[in-house]
C-alpha cells in the first residue's frame, strides 16, 4: 500500500516564532528552537520531520506565509 | 465660433465637464451649487460620452471617490460650496500628497461655519495656502464670468494632469448663480484606456505583465524620504509660478492707482474704473486669475508707477495679503471688503478708493 | 526515506503565492493579516487576474498592504476605501476592485462610506479584519470590542452602560439590498482557512455577475492588542469571539440556496 511522505523546508529568516504551525500540525513535526533568527525570533523548526505527511496545514495557517511543503508518495 | 447657450455659471461647470470629455464626476448637492449635478443628471452624459456621474452619500465620500478615479488617470471632478469644501479638504490633501490630477469647484458662500449662501470670497486663504493638513497647494482659478466658468474646467484639467496636482476653480455663488451667454467647445471625446495608460503610467489600472506594480500613496514613513517627496511637490508649485500664471490688466498702463479684485469683485471694480476714469481719475483694475500661483512679479511690474492699490474682495482681508506681498511695500495697499454674503457696489468702492487716496469723498 | 529526496521541485505541494513581494510582512508574530493577505492573492492568483485588479489599502495595521501585495493597489484616507472602490469600478467595470479594511477603518470612522457603498450594491469585494481592537495606534477600543473586554481605552473592560454596545455591522450590511454575498470567517485553523479561501474565492467570482457587494468578515486575533501568545489569542478568540460573531455565510446568494 501506498504512503504519503512529506518534508517541510522552513524559511528560518523570515519566521516570527508565533507557533501557530505547532497545534496545525496533525504529527507534531514542528518545535520551536531555542537560538534565534537575523531578526531575534526563535524560529518553527521540523524537529519530528519523519512524522510529516506533506499535509500543508502548517503552510496554510503560517502567517508569514514562511513554510514550503514537499510530498511523495512511497511503495511500503 | 461655437453654439451659444444661455446658462448660470454651475451649468457652465457642468457642460463643459461633459464636452470636455472628463470620465468622471462625484458630488454631492449644497446651495449655491447644486446646478452642477442637476445638469449633469439632467444631461445624461452617461448614455453619451460614458461619463460617470454619481450622486455621493457626503462630500467627504465624493472627494475620496475623485482619489479613487484619479489614482486610475482618469479625468474626474467634484464641486461643492465652502461647507461642503471644508469637508474636503482631508481628501485634497491626499490629492496632493499622492500626486493626483483631479479638479474641485468651490463655489463660495459666506461663512464661517454654515453662513448663509449668498456670494463670499471668504475661501481665498484655504484654496491658496493649502486648505488641508501638510505642505501642498493646489492650482487656483478664479472665473469671473459664467464664459470662464466654462472655459476654466479644461484649463484647470490640463494643469492639474501637467502637475499631478488637484486644480481647484474658485467660484462664488454669484458668478454660479447668474446667467450669461456662453460659447460652446465642440465635444472632445474621452479618452480611451489605451491613452489613459500612455498618459499616465502611474495610473493604478491593473498590473499588467511587462511592468513593475503602481501603488497610489501619500504614506512615506521614513522622514528622508517624506522630506524629499516634500521638495518633490515644492518643486511643481515653484514651475507653477514661472510657467502657469494668468492675470489680466484692464487700463493699468497709465494708472496711478489701482484696484486689485479677482472673482465677481473684479467685475464690480471694472464698473468702478469706468466711474473714476469719467472724473479724469487714472485708476487701473489687476485682476489675478490665477490665485495660486498669484502674479506677484507680474503685480509688482505694474506696481513701480504706482501711488497705491486698494484690495477689493469679499472677506475680511486675505488677498490683500497677497497684494502687499507683491508689491513688497513700495506703495500703500489698503483693503475694502464687504462681509457674510453682501457685495460691494462700484459706487462704495470709489468712495473708498477716494477717502484712502485723495484724501476724502 | 532521505528528507533532502523528497524536497524536490517536481514533489512541491504548497509554497507562497508568487504574489507576494519579497517584503517580509510588518505584521506581529500570528497576525492574522498575513493569512488572509495570502488568501487574497492566491484567488486572484488562481483565478489569473492580476492585470484585472486594483486593490484598495485602508488606514490602520494594513496600511502597508500595498508594500507586500504584488498587484496594483491605492492607499485610502481612513475609512474612505469604498468610496474609492466604488468610483475606481464605475470607471473600470471590468476591473476587479477589492478593499481591505479594519474594524475602525470599515465599522467606525468609514460607517457611512461602507453602509451606502453596500446600499448602492457597488460591485466590489469588501475584506474585513475584524479584531476588536485598534491594533496599529496601541490597541484602543474598537467599535468591535466585546462587552467586558480590556483595552487601552477600556482598560477595566468595555462598560456598554458608558461605552455603548459593540457594532455587528456586517449582520447590519446584509440586511441592505445591495450586498449580495456575506459571509464570516476566520483565519487560525487549517480548516478555518481552507473556508475562508473558498469565501474570498467566491467573493471575487461574484464580482463576474455585477450583483453587488460581496463581503468577507474575517475575524481574527490581535495577540499583539489582546496581550496573549498567538496561540492563546487564537483560543480566546475561539471562546469569546465567535460565541459574539459566529462564523458561517450570513447571505447567501439565491441561486446558490436553489
Amino acid at each position: 500500500m501506498a504512503k504519503v511522505k512529506g518534508a517541510i523546508v522552513i524559511d528560518v529568516e523570515r519566521c516570527k516564532g508565533c507557533c501557530v504551525c505547532i497545534p496545525a500540525c496533525p504529527q507534531d513535526v514542528i518545535q520551536i528552537v531555542k537560538e534565534v533568527n537575523g531578526k531575534g525570533y526563535q524560529y518553527a523548526f521540523p524537529a519530528n520531520h519523519d512524522a510529516c505527511t506533506g499535509c500543508i496545514n502548517c503552510a496554510i495557517v503560517c502567517p508569514d506565509g514562511v513554510i514550503t511543503v514537499y510530498r511523495v508518495k512511497v511503495e511500503s | 465660433m461655437g453654439d451659444l447657450k444661455l446658462m448660470k455659471g454651475n451649468e457652465a461647470v457642468a457642460e463643459a465637464a461633459i464636452r470636455a470629455g472628463v470620465d468622471g464626476y462625484f458630488g454631492y448637492p449644497i446651495t449655491p451649487q447644486s446646478e452642477v449635478l442637476e445638469h449633469l443628471m439632467a444631461n445624461k452624459p452617461y448614455e453619451t460620452t460614458g461619463m460617470v456621474v454619481l450622486q455621493a452619500e457626503s462630500e467627504v465620500a465624493a472627494i475620496n471617490m475623485v482619489y479613487g478615479g484619479a489614482s486610475c488617470g482618469r479625468m474626474v471632478m467634484t464641486s461643492s460650496s465652502s461647507p461642503g469644501i471644508s469637508l474636503k479638504q482631508e481628501g485634497i490633501s491626499y490629492l496632493a500628497g499622492s500626486e493626483l490630477p483631479a479638479l474641485i469647484v468651490n463655489v463660495v458662500r459666506g461663512g464661517p461655519g454654515l453662513g448663509d449662501i449668498q456670494p463670499s470670497q471668504g475661501d481665498y486663504f484655504q484654496a491658496t495656502k493649502g486648505g488641508g493638513h501638510g505642505d501642498y497647494r493646489m492650482y487656483v482659478l478664479a472665473p469671473s464670468s459664467v464664459q470662464e466658468m466654462y472655459d476654466f474646467v479644461k484649463i484647470a484639467f490640463d494643469k492639474a494632469f501637467k502637475y499631478r496636482n488637484p486644480s481647484m476653480i474658485l467660484s462664488d455663488g454669484a458668478i454660479g448663480q447668474m446667467m450669461e451667454k456662453v460659447e460652446i467647445s465642440e465635444q472632445t471625446p474621452r479618452r480611451t484606456p489605451e491613452e489613459i495608460e500612455k498618459q499616465c503610467p502611474w495610473a493604478t489600472v491593473g498590473k499588467p505583465t511587462n511592468r513593475q506594480r503602481n501603488i497610489i500613496t501619500s504614506l512615506y514613513l521614513d522622514p528622508y524620504v517624506q522630506e524629499k517627496h516634500v521638495l518633490k511637490i515644492k518643486a511643481k508649485y515653484e514651475r507653477m509660478q514661472k510657467e502657469d500664471v494668468l492675470y489680466e490688466k484692464i487700463k493699468c498702463d497709465d494708472a496711478e492707482y489701482i484696484l486689485v479684485a479677482y472673482g465677481s469683485s473684479a467685475r464690480i471694480a471694472q464698473k468702478t474704473v469706468d466711474i473714476a476714469r469719467k472724473q479724469g481719475i487714472k485708476l487701473g483694475l489687476f485682476r489675478p486669475i490665477t490665485l495660486f500661483p498669484f502674479p506677484s512679479k507680474e503685480l509688482f511690474e505694474v506696481s513701480k508707477h504706482l501711488k497705491g492699490a486698494l484690495a477689493v474682495e469679499l472677506s475680511t482681508g486675505q488677498m490683500v495679503e497677497d497684494v502687499k506681498l507683491a508689491v513688497e511695500c513700495k506703495i500703500p495697499v489698503y483693503h475694502f471688503g464687504r462681509y457674510g454674503g453682501v457685495i460691494h457696489t462700484p459706487v462704495e468702492i470709489f468712495n473708498e478708493f477716494k477717502s484712502k487716496f485723495l484724501g476724502g469723498i | 526515506m532521505d528528507i533532502n529526496e523528497i524536497i524536490k521541485p517536481e514533489n512541491l505541494v504548497y509554497k507562497k503565492t508568487k504574489l507576494f513581494t519579497e517584503k517580509p510582512l510588518s505584521y506581529c508574530p500570528g497576525c492574522g493579516h498575513g493569512t488572509t493577505h495570502r488568501l487574497i492573492l492566491e484567488v486572484i492568483e488562481e483565478m489569473g487576474i492580476v492585470s484585472d485588479t486594483i486593490g484598495i489599502a485602508p488606514v490602520g495595521c494594513a496600511v502597508l498592504a500595498y508594500e507586500f501585495m504584488d498587484i496594483d493597489m491605492q492607499q485610502a484616507a481612513h475609512g474612505r476605501a469604498p468610496a474609492l472602490a466604488t468610483a475606481v469600478k464605475r470607471l473600470m467595470p471590468n476591473k476587479f476592485v477589492f478593499t481591505y479594511q479594519g474594524d475602525g477603518d470599515l465599522a467606525a470612522i468609514g460607517t457611512a462610506e461602507t453602509i451606502h457603498a453596500c446600499n448602492r450594491g457597488e460591485n466590489i469585494t469588501m475584506i474585513f479584519i475584524n479584531n476588536g481592537i485598534y491594533g496599529m495606534t496601541g490597541g484602543q477600543m474598537a467599535p468591535t470590542t466585546l462587552p467586558g473586554m480590556k483595552t487601552s481605552t477600556s482598560p477595566f473592560g468595555r462598560d456598554v452602560r458608558i461605552m455603548g454596545n459593540p457594532l455587528k455591522i456586517t449582520e447590519l450590511l446584509a440586511n441592505l439590498p445591495g450586498t449580495y454575498y456575506v459571509t464570516r470567517q476566520a483565519v487560525h485553523t487549517p480548516n478555518a482557512v481552507r473556508k475562508a479561501k473558498k469565501a474570498i474565492r467566491n467573493a471575487f467570482e461574484y464580482q463576474k455577475l455585477n450583483k453587488g457587494v460581496s463581503f468577507v468578515e474575517v475575524v481574527s486575533n490581535c495577540n499583539s492588542g489582546w496581550k496573549m501568545t498567538p496561540n492563546d489569542a487564537n483560543k480566546w478568540m475561539e471562546e469569546n469571539m465567535f460565541p459574539f460573531y459566529p462564523l458561517g455565510d450570513i447571505k447567501v446568494p439565491q441561486l446558490e440556496k436553489a
